[in-house]
């Protein structure tokens, strides 16, 4: 397998195959409420305690649209840069099964609430777009339980309802980082907006993987196969490598690949085919005669576009030029929105003589280290943004050593303390005063004289020896930088 | 005071608020009748007891303000009644209890209604004989072994045979105006979007209205007035001014337009049916009325456009009675095995023939050729109705091509059946209120009826009409008793 730069490509004796990756992800709707019903969406409720009559799919009981979940896919639609469509149709996709009590999906089929739009991705090579086919809004199925009994399948139709956007990428992805990028960069986007929160283990993001293969330099697409509902990124990029690889040794043996849906099992690592074209549901996909078809206004569109807040893509640039980071740094910042708000506060918190690069060195950095260490996410960072912001500060204005606020940050893990106390009450304060470290220096070249003319006979590795001495006289306090200055003076 | 049962509703309504009747005593007399009606076999499930209870609590604080005080009433058993069993005349449903109540019918006993029972009805409502019914046929009240018509045939029935003073029916295709053609009673379907659809049974969303049955225009206007209301549990339901039907209701239609639509002419229709329609421009023209011939080109294809929308939408919702949630269930070895059992013994031979008729034009392949285009004739005919009323305020058809016919006649010719919704159902393709009245009888006594169609959300217009012409038509339905031994 050769990994120049971006290029992902899988070698078989004269071949070099592509890979195509076209993603559908079913993104939760963040609300309060079903898509059609008022019953409450709360994630892990006891089973079927969160069903209305509508949900069950009773006689006579009719969907109502929920208009919060229309503005949230419109939202979302603005996120990609994508068309709004001003009148979309909800249609119904037939099909049987135990979790579908109406024995249909409202989804979006001809006419999708979002159109076209785009999504740029950081790649360590560069920027790489990939473009959105479209958006639509449709309810979720229910739950099957198969396990709890050996005879019986159980049913939890809490999910039922739940509004989902499912967004479909144009086949412009063509490796499983750009695959992990990709669901990254539209979690951040969403999650930007507050339209879905992206927690995959509950299930809110989860995607069909579309996978062909063909030989480099082909313009035309290969037979893809369509892996099912895979629920995290690795298992994502795992699915994709086997898919890929199983294609292309078809192609090598002079076989056909054969249209169909398949799983991912992730305890073989391997896909298996679910179904073929030919056993493809004939979903019957017609307008639901129970809604109308859904308009809004420009007016409507206009007033939620006032209100989106500024979006990664944007937010990298204004930290660019306004902070003066690299377009690295920046990103890495960006990519969480939680992120990007602590660094903004820690930014806000320095005041006017502030270092910008070190704080985002100690974001970076130490906080990161920390939070990876204790599993936490930002949002519960046992540092606050104030606190490291006067942390940074004490080091900028020379009050302590780098190496000294590393203890200094140790010490405020436990209950955010204060570091300007903690200095204190320690005294771990720097030594800035030259006189008292020209003393302190005096006597260590007096202690080592031997050392000393060693190093003015050229023995210049010697130099390091004596700041550590000086460093470890004075308790690591002393300012390295005068130390530094006042070493060379003396010991030329 | 003439016998309870035999009074309408206005005269009901009269003598409980001049408290000469209480409305314990017209309940009584009512469900008595309804006993002694069994052979009509109008109900699915009666509610004796409990209306018997209920009418006296009226009668212990009796609110004379409302518009339906004491009133017991029979309704179709496509409305979901709370606590009542509802099977829309299926054996799929035929254990099923709503745990709530659909808005027409709350409507109801908001203004004072008594439910004493839910009436016969075709599977789902489709049918034009109440043959479909898993509970069984129903007998017309004007004569042994006689269709009442259908799919609302139980209600057309009871209305006719006074076993209810008013009730409501559902109308998909002319499932209100057929029975009351076949039965010598009022029958109106509103416009689309009038009467909420909340708690009714569903079988085609786009064209399923419920609508008032009586004996008389006046009582149909009351009830109208009663049960259309917007309701946002219906995304399809309408906000309109909504009249107060009755209160507005007037004889004087002098220089009215009424079109005469030269397609509603077909071929093979019977003389009876012809010579109707010309009494019934006579009528119109009596009372002052404009006849204005008009062209509705579209019509022919109103019935097979009809027979592609409607199993359509029937084969969708009709998938969610699976045996999986509520309603009747066969054993079966797997899911895919028990879906087969219980939908095959749980529905009967013409719910079926539907769904499949359904299922096959929205199937990959024939949904162009088929539904698609339906939809686009449903447009044309939509617009024919369009042009017609810039020249009328009214159309004035047939409502049935016959009068009714024999139990079983026509059962094994499900064509035959469909054809005798040819007048009904462009009007509810699209979406306009039609009214039917009885105006005549054929050579052997049997009423036939007239549709008057409207334009949408102009009721009042047709109920007046139908007010003017049933005063000039003075049709007496005779009702033998034949039934009560």
């Amino acid at each position: 397998m050769s990994k120049n730069k971006s290029d992902y490509l899988i070698n078989r004796k004269d071949n070099q195959y592509e890979v195509v990756i076209g993603l559908e992800v079913h993104a939760q709707v963040t609300s309060e409420s079903k898509l059609f019903s008022s019953s409450s969406t709360k994630f892990g409720a006891e089973p079927n305690t969160q069903v209305s009559l509508v949900d069950a799919a009773f006689p006579g009981m009719l969907p109502v649209i929920n208009e919060f979940c229309v503005k949230q896919a419109i939202k979302t639609g603005i996120g990609l840069n994508a068309k709004i469509n001003k009148r979309s149709v909800f249609d119904r996709k037939n099909y049987f099964y135990a979790d579908l009590p109406q024995g249909y999906q409202i989804s979006q089929f001809k006419d999708p609430i979002v159109g076209e739009g785009k999504v740029i991705l950081d790649m360590p090579e560069g920027q790489k777009e990939v473009g959105i086919e479209r958006l639509h809004l449709e309810q979720d199925a229910g739950k099957s339980i198969h396990d709890l009994d050996p005879q019986n399948t159980f049913v939890d139709l809490n999910r039922s309802g739940v509004a989902l956007m499912e967004i479909v990428s144009k086949p412009d992805l063509r490796s499983p980082d750009e695959v992990s990028a990709y669901i990254k960069k539209l979690r951040s986007i969403m999650r930007y907006l507050g339209t879905c929160d992206g927690n995959m283990q509950e299930g809110s993001l989860r995607a069909d993987v579309n996978v062909s293969v063909r030989v480099k330099g082909s313009k035309e697409l290969g037979i893809r196969c369509e892996i099912k509902n895979v629920n995290s990124i690795k298992f994502m990029q795992m699915a994709i490598e086997y898919e890929a690889n199983r294609q292309v040794d078809l192609i090598e043996d002079g076989k056909s690949i054969d249209q169909e849906t398949r799983l991912f099992d992730t305890k073989k690592n391997e896909t298996r085919s679910m179904r073929s074209k030919e056993d493809a549901h004939d979903y019957r996909y017609f307008p639901d005669p129970d809604l109308l078809p859904l308009e809004v206004s420009d007016e409507f569109v206009n007033e939620l576009k006032k209100n989106i807040p500024e979006l990664p893509d944007d937010k990298k640039k204004r930290f660019i030029d306004e902070f003066k980071l690299s377009p690295y740094e920046a990103t890495i910042l960006v990519s969480d929105i939680e992120t990007a708000k602590y660094f903004e506060e820690v930014v806000a918190k320095m005041g006017k003589n502030k270092d910008i690069k070190l704080a985002v060195n100690w974001i970076t950095g130490e906080l990161f280290a920390v939070l990876n260490d204790k599993n936490l996410e930002i949002s519960q960072s046992p540092v606050s943004a104030k606190n490291l912001a006067i942390l940074v500060n004490l080091i900028k204005n020379g009050t302590i050593s780098g190496k000294i606020a590393k203890t200094v940050f140790e010490l405020m893990l436990d209950g955010d303390k204060d570091p300007q106390k903690i200095v204190e009450e320690k005294g771990l304060k720097q030594q800035s005063d030259p006189k008292a470290i020209e003393a302190l220096i005096d006597k260590i070249i007096n202690d080592n004289r031997e050392k000393a003319i060693e190093y003015k006979q050229g023995k210049e590795k010697l130099f390091g020896f004596f700041v550590g001495q000086a460093m470890k006289v004075s308790g690591g306090k002393a300012n390295p930088q005068l130390i530094n200055e006042i070493l060379k003076k003396k010991l030329q | 005071m003439s016998e309870i049962t035999k009074q309408s509703l206005s005269e009901l309504v009269k003598n409980i608020k001049d408290k000469n009747l209480s409305s314990e005593e017209v309940t009584k007399a009512f469900i008595d009748r309804s006993e002694k009606s069994k052979e009509l076999n109008a109900y699915i499930t009666e509610n004796y007891s409990s209306a018997l209870e209920n009418a006296k609590k009226f009668d212990q604080k009796p609110n004379l303000e409302l518009k339906l005080p004491g009133i017991p009433m029979a309704v179709k058993d496509l409305f979901c009644t709370k606590d009542i069993r509802t099977t829309a005349g299926s054996k799929i449903l035929g254990n099923f209890v709503p745990t709530y109540e659909s808005t027409v019918t709350q409507n109801l006993w908001d203004e004072g209604a008594i439910l004493i029972g839910k009436l016969n009805c075709d599977e789902f409502a489709m049918g034009s004989s109440n043959e479909t019914s898993f509970f069984g046929n129903v007998q017309n009240p004007i004569d042994k072994s006689l269709v009442p018509g259908g799919s609302s045939g139980g209600s057309a029935s009871a209305v006719a045979g006074q076993l209810t003073p008013i009730t409501i029916g559902t109308d998909t295709g002319g499932s209100i105006r057929q029975p009351a053609s076949f039965t010598g009673t009022v029958g109106l379907k509103p416009t689309y979007g009038s009467c909420s659809r909340y708690g009714i049974v569903a079988f085609a969303s786009s064209l399923d209205q419920a609508g008032p049955m009586a004996q008389n225009v006046k009582d149909c206007a009351l009830l109208q007035e009663v049960i259309s209301t917007y309701d946002p549990k219906d995304s399809t339901s309408i906000e309109f001014k909504r009249n107060e039907y009755s209160k507005e209701l007037t004889n004087n239609i002098k220089g009215k337009k009424i079109g005469i639509p030269k397609e509603y002419r077909v071929e093979g229709m019977p003389k009876e049916i012809e010579d109707l329609w010309q009494k019934g421009i006579e009528f119109a023209k009596d009372c002052g009325a404009q006849i204005v011939d008009i062209t509705l080109p579209h019509t022919s294809y109103a019935l097979p456009t009809y027979y592609i929308v409607a199993p359509a939408e029937a084969s969708s919702n009709l998938a969610r009675y699976d045996g999986v949630k509520y309603g009747f269930r066969s054993k079966g070895e797997n899911l895919t095995d028990m879906y087969e059992k219980t939908r095959s013994e749980g529905f009967g031979d013409e719910v079926q023939r539907r769904i499949m008729i359904g299922t096959y034009v929205l199937s990959s392949g024939y949904y162009d050729a088929y539904y698609l285009k339906a939809q686009k004739i449903r447009k044309l005919i939509k617009n024919d109705f369009d042009e017609a009323y810039k020249k009328v305020d009214a159309i004035l058809t047939p409502s049935t091509p016959s009068s009714a016919f024999k139990i079983g006649e026509k059962k094994d010719d499900p064509v035959s059946m469909y054809l005798n919704d040819i007048f009904t159902v462009p009007v509810n393709l699209a979406g306009l209120p039609g009214i039917s009245i009885p105006a005549g009888q054929d050579t052997k006594g049997y009423p036939l009826g007239l549709q008057i169609i409207g334009k949408a959300f102009d009721e009042q217009s047709i109920l007046n009409i139908a007010y003017a012409m049933e005063e000039k038509i003075k049709f007496k339905n005779k009702i033998t008793d034949w039934w009560i031994k």
